[in-house]
Parts: structure tokens; sequence; C-alpha cells
């Protein structure tokens, strides 16, 4: 199996516990299983320490964050940091709220197109272009970054949000590709298409009429991944806008920054930020590892 | 001909906006930057300019800072690709047979992953404070709360190499093996029962079960996320912006040199930089992209 096969049934795979569990039951089984038990929960423990010091720390009075107590709960609870933060991230959490919707739109349709044609409209050479596209996916953007603001300035792109809606856009195409593509080639059948075009139906009539009815899940990982990179991006946004027209991590990266750090508010600010990337992920776990599992070819 | 034109043409047509689109912004633009790297543009100035061949490539190699970088990247990129592959295969194997409560373990290994780079390295750049001793913060004054003193060291800020790198990494790490344990547990999950079966009837015991028969049916999810994880690595930039903010030679990687070279406006030396990024990038994913395109085009 390549990586890139499984959207929505290696999710579905990941859930599926064996049938068989073999001989449960003898001594040795069951110590086996109280020493796994064991060390997923220290492991559990790594994983959520981070978590744990950023939310006390984001309720902390300022005389509170002192190093000995560092890692004891707030001695008077304050939502102080929060509403510090909030302030200061407001009008950024905005700006990336109006960039990652339309991003995320407009590189899933895109991809949809793309992708339909790559699985079930082909044509002499779709490998070739699906190849041109993929590799698209993996560049740093480094190599691009110096001639894309260059780009920008002379197509008189307006800063901020646009530009970085126009950048997130192009790049994000090849995974979106990608993703349908596979989507496409494991849920619909060849036949289908085939008798569609014996009956006569163009390309446009096929995608509307049997593609876009189906097409739901799909554009559902797609929409979380991009969505959730966009919402993330730090480089682009470095590059591209300044600090009166960046997105949420710029604001970040400045609230945390400097020479004075207010920590209890930096940890309040990069649990704000991450508030809404979380929140998609709590509702739409299952389509997230989806999204995982087809990215896999991406970071 | 006329006829399979009519066919094959709209779809052709469909994916001819991505090609163009692609084409400029992906490959026009890396060899514009190919371009700026073999002129003397040291300056922002605008307007004509010499060309110098591979002048600035052989100064960038002759450079102690440039090799610097490489030479933490190359620590990074193996420090980072082992700890995360041992995690996820860790967690993978502990998660595999199944465990009551699977899914909250498996949502919490996976959750740092939606977390923005900048956020998650606004908080270790908290956890990784290297004061020690009585002035202990972050995981220095949690290791002397559990008496682990002797875990206390200077992170990041000082020694070699090695355990400067691995510090890097370890943020890394706890952010990406919840990945690489979905990629393999979703591998696991697909192997069919038989084969476990006809292992266990045959008398294989648990390890040999693994060694011989689940193992080798992961190889191509191992490699995928071989592939993933090295050029995220080779591309990692938010993580060391936020946690030792950019201008720090003991952490300096190509990609944060590529941001310290721009901000002096040296465009030509930062196309260099952006482009050896971009060669060691293509070495890694070249290969695996033709593979992938070749095997799927076989099926």
């Amino acid at each position: 199996m390549s990586a890139a096969d499984a959207t929505g049934s290696a999710a579905a795979a990941i859930r599926r516990t064996p049938k068989s569990r073999g001989v449960i039951a003898d001594g040795s089984t069951r110590r086996s299983r109280t020493v796994r038990y064991i060390l997923l929960l220290l492991f559990l423990l790594f994983v959520l320490t981070p978590v744990y010091v950023v939310v006390i720390t984001s309720f902390k009075t300022s005389q509170d964050t002192t190093a000995a107590a560092q890692w004891s709960l707030p001695q008077t609870w304050t939502i102080e940091p929060w509403q510090k933060a909030w302030t200061v991230l407001q009008p950024y959490m905005i700006r990336s709220l109006t960039l990652a919707v339309p991003a995320a739109i407009i590189a899933s349709l895109i991809g949809s197109a793309n992708g339909f044609v790559l699985a079930r409209w082909r044509f002499p050479g779709a490998n070739l272009v699906f190849a041109f596209i993929l590799f698209g996916m993996f560049i740093p953007y480094q190599a691009v970054m110096l001639p894309l603001r260059t780009t920008f300035t002379a197509l008189d792109v307006t800063r901020g949000v646009p530009t970085l809606i126009l950048a997130h856009c192009i790049y994000g195409i090849p995974i979106c590709t990608l993703i349908f593509r596979n989507y496409y080639a494991t849920v619909i059948p060849t036949e289908i298409i085939e008798s569609a075009r014996v009956d006569g139906a163009g390309l446009i009539q096929t995608y509307l009429r049997i593609i876009l009815p189906v097409s739901i899940s799909g554009f559902v990982v797609t929409l979380i991944w991009q969505f959730t990179s966009v919402w993330n991006d730090f480089l682009f946004a470095l590059f591209l806008t300044q600090q009166n027209n960046g997105p949420v991590t710029l604001g970040l990266a400045a609230l945390s920054g400097g020479q004075k750090v207010d920590y209890a508010a930096s940890m309040a600010g990069a649990l704000i930020t991450s508030f809404p990337t979380l929140l998609v992920y709590i509702l739409l776990g299952r389509w997230f590892i989806g999204g995982l599992m087809a990215g896999a070819l991406k970071g | 001909m006329h006829g399979r034109i009519r066919t094959w043409g709209p779809g052709a047509l469909v994916l001819l906006p991505t090609v163009l689109l692609l084409g400029y912004f992906v490959y026009g633009l890396i060899a514009w930057t190919f371009n700026t790297s073999l002129t003397a543009r040291h300056t922002a100035r605008k307007g004509p300019v010499d060309y110098v061949g591979f002048e600035n490539y052989a100064n960038l190699f002759g450079e102690e800072r440039f090799v610097n970088s490489l030479k933490n990247l190359g620590v990074l990129t193996v420090a980072f690709i082992v700890g995360t592959l041992i995690f996820g295969l860790l967690w993978a194997l502990l998660l595999e047979k199944g465990v009551p409560g699977e899914s909250i373990f498996r949502s919490v290994f996976l959750f740092p992953m939606a977390v923005s780079m900048i956020a998650s390295g606004v908080v270790w750049s908290w956890l990784l404070n290297p004061s020690q001793g009585e002035d202990a913060r972050g995981l220095n004054r949690l290791f002397s709360i559990l008496h682990l003193n002797f875990l206390e060291n200077p992170w990041w800020t000082a020694g070699s190499r090695w355990t400067t790198m691995m510090s890097i990494a370890l943020p890394a790490v706890w952010q990406l093996s919840g990945y690489i344990m979905a990629l393999f547990l979703a591998g696991f999950r697909g192997i069919p029962a038989e084969l476990r079966e006809a292992a266990r009837v045959d008398g294989a015991s648990e390890f040999k079960l693994y060694r011989y028969v689940l193992f080798p049916q992961l190889s191509p999810i191992a490699l995928s996320a071989l592939i993933i994880l090295g050029h995220m690595s080779l591309k990692l930039f938010d993580l060391i912006y936020a946690i030792t903010g950019p201008n720090q030679f003991r952490t300096e990687v190509p990609a944060v040199y590529m941001w310290n070279t721009l901000l002096r406006s040296d465009q030509a030396k930062a196309a260099g930089i952006a482009i050896v990024l971009l060669a060691v990038v293509a070495v890694l994913v070249i290969p695996y992209v033709a593979y992938t395109v070749r095997q799927e085009a076989d099926e």
C-alpha cells in the first residue's frame, strides 16, 4: 500500500480492532497487557505535560510565574493573561479566518476537478502531469519565496490576506489534487464512468451528475487539511506579510517574542491561536486522520 | 484521431490551468531563484547585474557558517527521524492489538499534530529553559521536583552539536510521533487476520510473528514515513525560529540561514542557500515520486 492510497479507508482501517485476539487470559498475556497499559499511560503523561504547564501558566498572575512555582497550580486564578492575549491577537485571528476559509475552499474545488480527471478521465501523458503536480508538494518554499514576492508586487496583488490566499491556493493545489485523485480512484468504479460516456455524457455532465454528489467526504478531508495547514503556516506569513496585515502565527510570534516576555499571556496566546484547529480536530478527528493518511506524501 | 481527442481533450483542458500555474509558480520561480543565485545581486538594489557563475555556491561551501548549518541539519534530521520512528512505532505496537480506551490514547498522541509549530515552539522555548539548580525553570525544574536532578541540562544553549540539535528535535518528535503512529496503526490494521492466524497455527512465537510476518508488510509505510519525516526535517523552520529565535549560530539550519541572509538583503546568497536546500530535498523526494507514480501506473 502506498501511503497515498488511503483516505477514508485508512481512517476506517485504523479504527478496526482485529477480531481475533489469540489466546486471552493466561497469566503471561495478562501481565503483558498490564505492562502495555502502564507504558501507554506514561507516554500519555509525556505528551500531556506541555499541555498541563500551558494551561496552568495561562491563568497565573505575573508574581506567580516565578521559577519555584512553575509547575504548581496558580495561587490566585486570573483571566488577565487571556484578556491581554486576546486584545493583541483578535485582529490576527480575524485575518486568519478570512484567509484560511476561502483558501481551503478554492484549493479543494480545483483539486477535485484535477483529481477526477487524473483518476477517471485520463489522457495520454496523465502520469507525467501527475508527477509534475506532485513534486510541487515537496519543494521548500524558500526556493520560490524571493521571486514570489516580486511577482505579487508586479501583479499588484493587495498586500496581506489576498496575497496569502493566492499563495496558499496555488501551493495547496498539489496536495488537494493528490487526495481527490486517490479518493476517486478508490470510491468510483471505472464502469460507471464508462457507461456514462457510452450514453454520451461529457466530462462536465459526468462530473456534476456522478462525481460531485459522492465527493463530500473527499471535500471534508481536503478542507480540513487545507484549513489546518493554512492556519498553522508561518513561512508564507513571515515572507509575504507584516504585523499590520499578517495572520495569527505572526501575531503569536510577536506576542511571545521581544525582550520582556509575558509568559502567562504567551501561553494563553498559544492556546487561543490553537483553538480553531483543535476544535476542528476534536469535532472532525475521524476525517482529520483521513487527511493525514492521504497527505502522507506531504509534510 | 479526431474522435480520440474529443474524448480526452476536455480532461487535458481541465488540468491546463493547474499545469500553467504550477509551471510558473513552482518550476518558473525555481528557475528564477537559480538565476538569481548565479548573479552578484548582493543588495536589494534593482537593475542590471553581473553574472558570476557558481561563485556564490563556492563561497557558501567555503564558509564556516553555512557548513555549520548543513552539519546542524544533518544531525537534526537523524535525531528527529530516529526519535519519531521509535515513538511512532512503539505507540502503534502498544495499541495495535486493541486496549480499553484506545481512542483516547490515539487522540492524545495525535493532537500535537493539529497545533502550529509556532504555538508549540512558544511552549517548548519555555520548557527548554537552560537555567539549572536553584533557578531551574521549565523541564529542568520538573526534573528537580521529581528528584531527577541528574537530568537537568542546558538544552540547546551549550554542549555538543548532538545535544544541541537533539534538544531541537525533542519538540518535533513530540509533535509528529502521533502521525507516524497513525500511519503504522493503519498499516497493522490493514494486514489480513488470516496472516496472523496462519503464523500462529505454524507455532510462530510472538516475536517471530512480528519479525517475519507483520514488519515486512509494513515496509512500504516505513518508506513513506521516512520520506515524509526526512523532507519535513530538511524544511524545519518555524520551530527553530520560535524556540531559539532566528539568529542563533548554534541551532542554525539552511532554512533559517536563508532567512537571516535575506534580512541583510543579500539576494544572490539567499537564493544560493535556497537552491542548495531544494537540491537536498529533491535528492530525497524525486526517486520517491517517480517510484510512486510508476507503481500506480502499473496497477
